[in-house]
This record gives structure tokens, C-alpha cells and sequence, in this order.
């Protein structure tokens, strides 16, 4: 049984297909990385197994809690950190959603500033918020559109524990990402999205490792 | 093909238009109340009988649209919409020229017309945020969803109006007391049918003109994808 | 409860920032001042215009409430959010309806003794029949206005589309309320028309609930 998958799914925006019949499956404890040209469709297709967008055609299924983390923030500027954090507990239907809240403003270091007002923090602090908030109810379920893109080192530290220790605990991950040699070097499947087609969905293999090229040479267009 | 079908109807509709035109005017008796503005009523009531029509044609389209995602079905909902606002404003334009002839006013705040005039804005708005939404499936959904609630709103108009209204003055509904003499019954059935014949020939084209609309649209998105 | 979180959040942010709430009591005093100029009434006239006016200056601050709403939801991409979580979408409609009903409310209770004073009249004769009516036809503006905020938050001219579409749907509604408004203010416990709100009520937030999941993720 996957942790998530897609089944020949079609989004259109009107009469233009942003994905077409890309399928998915994603078996517990894998960690995919999503990659893809701009336009290829992978925020799409994370949105859809979000649940933040309905497929034109074909099917979705998701099994446990999900986190998501998308392009924007996602935290209220006139609420401060905890307030924030223990809103999406409450969400997630956390039994004590302020302890869960501090704990996880510890975790990415915010427990000093946790009263103050999101819209004072850096912008760096305002990514750990985000992460924090992504991974504050322990999901079974990591969808991540390009996490790493613009975080200063510190989220970046931040983000790469976390993401271990929720590896760690058997978590599924489906991370979308330009980086493509970070990615592979985390993940233990790779996804190539091309023009809305998932033209490649498998483990990685030695020769993505060692030259992330490789995959685009071998199955995508040559347009590199 | 398609051609064939809007211009069949058209075609029908408007030659049972010409020959309702020649019967309501030169043919019918007038009444001998009202005089010949009487004859508005061929036009008057079929227009709203239409509109009607062409309104529940676009909830059902818009119901199907939320259920099935098939953009036909919000081309269909919005030509239906036009097509059905389009008659509305023949049966406030009738009425209002008939309300000046009989009663000396413009407008005259009964039920009736009053019901058609909240018609009017109710779908009003939903050709007004049309454009003003880019994305296609964000405004057939949006489209849709308000199509629905306008729908839901007919009733509760219904309910207001009639505990509200105290004039009298509109003609009773002369269809369920079948106080209509038998002569006038053709002219009126035929109004109603050359309406919907036109109605369903502009709704075709319109729809046509919609899906071309998309269909631009998207290739024009391929095309800055590449 | 999901719901309750979403109000309270709202109505948090909401009382940090009163962005909405200075706005709409400012402007239902402005247009309260603003009619009592418009038109050289006498007594009789003023209390058969009363219920009418009233509900014409709630309307209006309404729409100010409702539009921030789902507005509030748009910046940092918070709806994406509250859409993901595990929380159902009418619980996400609820939450953010019951926060617009309170501030609307709250609302029209300062405004009730500013339109009292300026016009001469007196609310507190029958100020429990009055509330009821004001309570259900608020819920009526609110129910109606938090969907169509949802509908219309990523249009553009939001601020202009909303009261468009929002009015036409409202006025049978308004007009019960108008006039049994007007009948309470004058002396005369009329609530024939409560029914009809009631209807109102009951069909909107029934089919609120049902679409918004068709709203909020399309």
C-alpha cells in the first residue's frame, strides 16, 4: 500500500493541459524528489495531492496525516509564532496544540521570540516559522514544493534536520526541487516531470547520483 | 454541421416570428379594454416564459459543470445566461411601455415585474464577474457556483414579493385562470416558440464562439510554454 | 474545533488591527449623517423610512466586513494553508462566517444609538424582537457575504464585485427585515415576515456549506 498516489491525472487550465495522465506511486518511507523545468508541472501536481486543487481527470489517494509546504509563507503576520503554531495544531486536531507548538518553535530555534509578531520576524525567521508550522503535527506525509529555494543556512539547517529526523520515523516525502543534486542526494526516488508528463518514476540509481544530468539526457528532450 | 443547426433554427424561429408579428397585429381582435397596446402581451409574456427557461437550462448546466468538469457545460451555462438576461430585458422593456400606455407610469413596482427586475440583477452579476476572472476553470466554477445561488434566491424572491406586494394593478395571471379566449391561444404558444427557437440559435452560436474562445486561449498558453 | 479556531482567529487579528472594524462603524456613521441631510423629513416620515434606513446603512458596512474575510486569507498564501490542513471546508466557512457575524454585529449595535440620536427614535422599546430581527437577518448578510468572499477573493475589482453580486441575492431578505424593523420601531410588533428570514437562513447556509468545498478548491 503507497503512502500517496496518482493515477492518470489531467489538469487542465482551461483547454491547456498542465499535466497529462501523470501517474505516481509513492511507496511509506520513500523519499521522491520531483524535478522538472519551470512549467512542467510539479507545483501543480503537488497542489493536486494537497488536496489544494481538484484533477480534471483521473484519481488521487493519500493515507495519514499530510504537511505541506508551498511557495508562500503561510503564517499570519498579526498573530505571533505560537499563536500561529498552536492555530495549525488545533487545525490538525492536536490534542495539546500549545505544547506541540512550543516544542516545535525549539526545534527551529524561535522559543525566544515565540510572542513576537510574525510580521517583525526576519526573513529568515519567517521560513523557520513556515517549516516549523509544515511539521508541527508529526506527518506521515511530507509535500514540499522547492523547500530549499531561498532559505538562508540557518533554515537550511533547519529544514535538512528535520527532514532526516522525519525520514527517520518513516515518513514519506515528496520534495519538488531545482536542486537537483541536493535532491538526489536525499532522496531514494526520483520523479522526472516533462511538460506536464511524468516521463520517468523510480528509484535513483548510481548514475543520477553521481551526474544529475544524466536523467534529463536519457529520458527528457535534448534541449539542455 | 453546426451551421446547419443555427441556421435551421434561426431560420424557423424568425419565419414564426414574422408570421406571429402578421397575426398579433393584423389578424387578432383587440381587447376592448386596453386598446392595441394590448397586443404587447404576444411579446411581453413569451419573453418571460423564455427567459425562464433559458435560466434553468443554466443551473442545470452549471450543476452539471460542477459535477462533471466539462467546460461544455459552462459554455452552455453562460450562453444560456446571456440568452436568458437578453429576454428578460424585452419582457422589462414590454412591460414598462405597457405600464406607460395603461397607467400613465414607467415603472410601477408590481410583483411581477418586480420579480423580473431582481431576475435581471441577479444574473446581471454573473455576466459582470466573468471577465473579471482570467483563469478558465477558476471562472466556470465561480460562474457556476453563483449561477446556483441565484437560483436558490427565485424562491425566497418569490416570498418576499408576495408578502410585500399591495398593487394590483398587473394583470392577473391570465394563463392558470385560463381567462385567455381561445383565439389568442395560437399567437401565444407560436410567441413562445419562435423565442425559444431564436434563443437556442443564438445560445448555439454563442456557445460555439465560447469554446473557440478557450480554445485560443490555451494554444496561445502552449505556445508561451515552449 | 476547527471552526472555532478559524473564529477566534479572525476575530484575534481583527481586534489587533481593527482594520475592518474602524471602517465600516466610520462609515455607517458618515452615511447615517449623510441621509439625515439627504432628506427634510418630519417625525412620521422618519419612523416610516426608519427600518429601511437602518438596514440600507447595515447592508453597506456588511459588505465592508465580508470582503475582508476571505481578503485576510490571501497575503503569505494563509488559504493554501487552511485549505491543506485537516480541516473540513465548512469548518473553514463557519469559522470565518461566525467571526464576520460577531463583528457585524458588533457593528450595528454601536451604530443602533448613533441612528437613534440622529433621528430621533426610539430602539429600546421593543429591543428584543428588534435584536431577533437583527440577529437573523445579520446571519442572513453574513452567510451570503463569507461565500461569495471566498468566491471572489482572487478577482480582480474584489471590493467592487463583491457588493454586485452580494445585493441583488440579499434584497428579498432585506426587504422582511425592513420591514419588520420599521414595524418595531413604531410600536407595532409585527414579525410576519420572520419567516422568511428564517427560509433565507436556513437555504443559504444549507448551500454554503454544501458548495464550499467547490469554492475553495477548484
Amino acid at each position: 500500500m503507497h503512502a500517496v498516489a496518482a493515477d492518470g491525472v489531467w489538469k487542465y487550465f482551461g483547454d491547456y493541459p498542465a499535466l497529462r495522465g501523470a501517474s505516481l506511486e509513492v511507496a511509506p518511507g520513500a523519499c521522491v524528489a520531483l524535478i522538472g523545468r519551470n512549467g512542467a508541472g510539479k507545483t501543480t501536481l503537488l497542489r493536486i495531492l494537497a488536496g489544494l486543487s481538484r484533477p480534471s481527470k483521473g484519481a488521487i489517494s493519500i493515507h495519514g496525516r499530510m504537511g505541506y509546504l508551498g511557495h508562500g509563507i503561510g503564517v499570519y503576520d498579526d498573530l505571533s509564532a505560537i499563536e500561529n503554531l498552536t492555530l495549525f495544531g488545533r487545525l490538525a486536531g492536536l490534542s495539546k496544540p500549545k505544547e506541540s507548538a512550543n516544542a516545535a518553535l525549539e526545534h527551529v530555534g524561535l522559543a525566544r521570540v515565540k510572542d513576537g509578531l510574525a510580521r517583525e520576524f526576519s526573513r529568515g525567521m519567517r521560513q523557520r516559522l513556515a517549516i516549523s508550522r509544515a511539521f508541527l503535527h508529526n506527518p506521515e506525509l511530507l509535500l514540499l514544493d522547492e523547500p530549499f529555494t531561498s532559505l538562508d543556512d540557518r533554515a537550511v539547517a533547519v529544514l535538512q534536520k528535520l527532514l532526516s529526523d522525519a525520514r527517520a520515523r518513516g515518513s514519506t516525502i515528496v520534495m519538488s526541487t531545482h536542486q537537483i543534486r541536493e535532491a538526489m542526494e536525499l532522496a531514494s526516488d526520483v520523479a522526472l516531470l516533462e511538460r506536464g508528463r511524468m516521463i520517468f518514476a523510480g528509484p535513483r540509481s548510481s548514475e543520477m547520483l553521481l551526474d544529475p544530468g544524466w536523467l534529463y539526457r536519457t529520458y527528457g528532450d535534448v534541449k539542455e | 454541421m453546426r451551421e446547419k443547426i443555427v441556421y435551421g433554427l434561426g431560420v424557423l424561429g424568425t419565419l414564426l416570428l414574422l408570421w406571429n408579428f402578421y397575426t398579433i397585429f393584423l389578424v387578432i381582435p383587440i381587447d376592448a379594454l386596453q386598446g392595441h397596446i394590448f397586443r404587447i402581451i404576444f411579446i411581453h409574456v413569451p419573453a418571460a416564459i423564455t427567459a425562464f427557461v433559458f435560466y434553468g437550462i443554466a443551473v442545470l448546466a452549471s450543476i452539471a459543470f460542477l459535477v462533471t468538469k466539462n467546460f461544455d457545460w459552462d459554455s452552455m451555462a453562460v450562453s444560456a445566461v446571456e440568452v436568458g438576461t437578453m429576454f428578460t430585458l424585452v419582457n422589462l422593456a414590454t412591460g414598462s411601455i405597457w405600464a406607460r400606455v395603461e397607467w400613465g407610469i414607467w415603472w410601477a413596482w408590481d410583483a411581477r415585474m418586480t420579480t423580473q427586475l431582481m431576475l435581471f440583477l441577479l444574473y446581471l452579476g454573473y455576466l459582470l464577474m466573468r471577465p473579471a476572472v482570467t483563469e478558465p476553470t477558476q471562472r466556470a466554477t465561480m460562474s457556476a457556483i453563483l449561477s446556483i445561488f441565484a437560483a436558490a434566491d427565485i424562491p425566497v424572491v418569490v416570498m418576499a414579493i408576495r408578502l410585500h406586494n399591495v398593487r394590483t394593478q398587473h394583470p392577473g395571471p391570465v394563463l392558470e385562470t385560463g381567462g385567455l379566449a381561445p383565439v389568442y391561444w395560437p399567437p401565444f404558444l407560436i410567441g413562445i416558440a419562435a423565442f425559444l427557437l431564436l434563443g437556442s440559435a443564438m445560445m448555439v452560436v454563442r456557445l460555439h464562439q465560447e469554446s473557440s474562445s478557450r480554445e485560443i486561449d490555451s494554444l496561445r498558453q502552449e505556445l508561451h510554454a515552449i | 474545533m476547527a471552526a472555532l479556531a478559524i473564529a477566534g482567529k479572525d476575530l484575534r487579528t481583527e481586534w489587533r488591527t481593527k482594520e475592518s472594524i474602524n471602517a465600516s462603524v466610520s462609515f455607517s456613521w458618515v452615511i447615517l449623517v449623510l441621509f439625515s441631510f439627504a432628506f427634510d423629513l418630519d417625525r412620521e416620515e422618519k419612523l416610516a423610512l426608519s427600518g429601511g434606513l437602518l438596514w440600507l446603512v447595515y447592508a453597506f458596512a456588511g459588505a465592508l466586513i465580508v470582503n475582508r474575510s476571505f481578503a485576510r486569507e490571501v497575503p503569505n498564501d494563509c488559504l493554501d494553508v487552511l485549505v491543506a490542513s485537516p480541516a473540513p471546508g465548512w469548518a473553514i466557512f463557519l469559522g470565518k462566517a461566525v467571526a464576520c457575524f460577531a463583528l457585524l454585529m458588533t457593528v450595528e449595535l454601536i451604530s443602533l444609538p448613533v441612528f437613534g440620536l440622529f433621528y430621533n427614535i426610539n430602539w429600546t422599546a421593543a429591543f428584543f424582537p428588534l435584536l431577533l430581527v437583527i440577529a437573523l437577518a445579520t446571519w442572513g448578510i453574513t452567510v451570503v457575504g463569507t461565500a461569495f468572499s471566498a468566491v471572489t477573493v482572487n478577482v480582480r475589482l474584489r471590493e467592487l464585485m463583491l457588493p454586485v453580486l452580494l445585493y441583488p441575492l440579499l434584497i428579498p431578505m432585506l426587504i422582511g427585515a425592513m420591514e419588520m424593523t420599521t414595524g418595531l420601531l413604531n410600536g407595532n410588533a409585527v414579525m410576519s415576515d420572520i419567516r422568511l428570514l428564517i427560509v433565507f437562513d436556513a437555504i443559504f447556509t444549507s448551500l454554503a456549506i454544501y458548495l464550499i468545498d467547490f469554492i475553495l478548491v477548484i
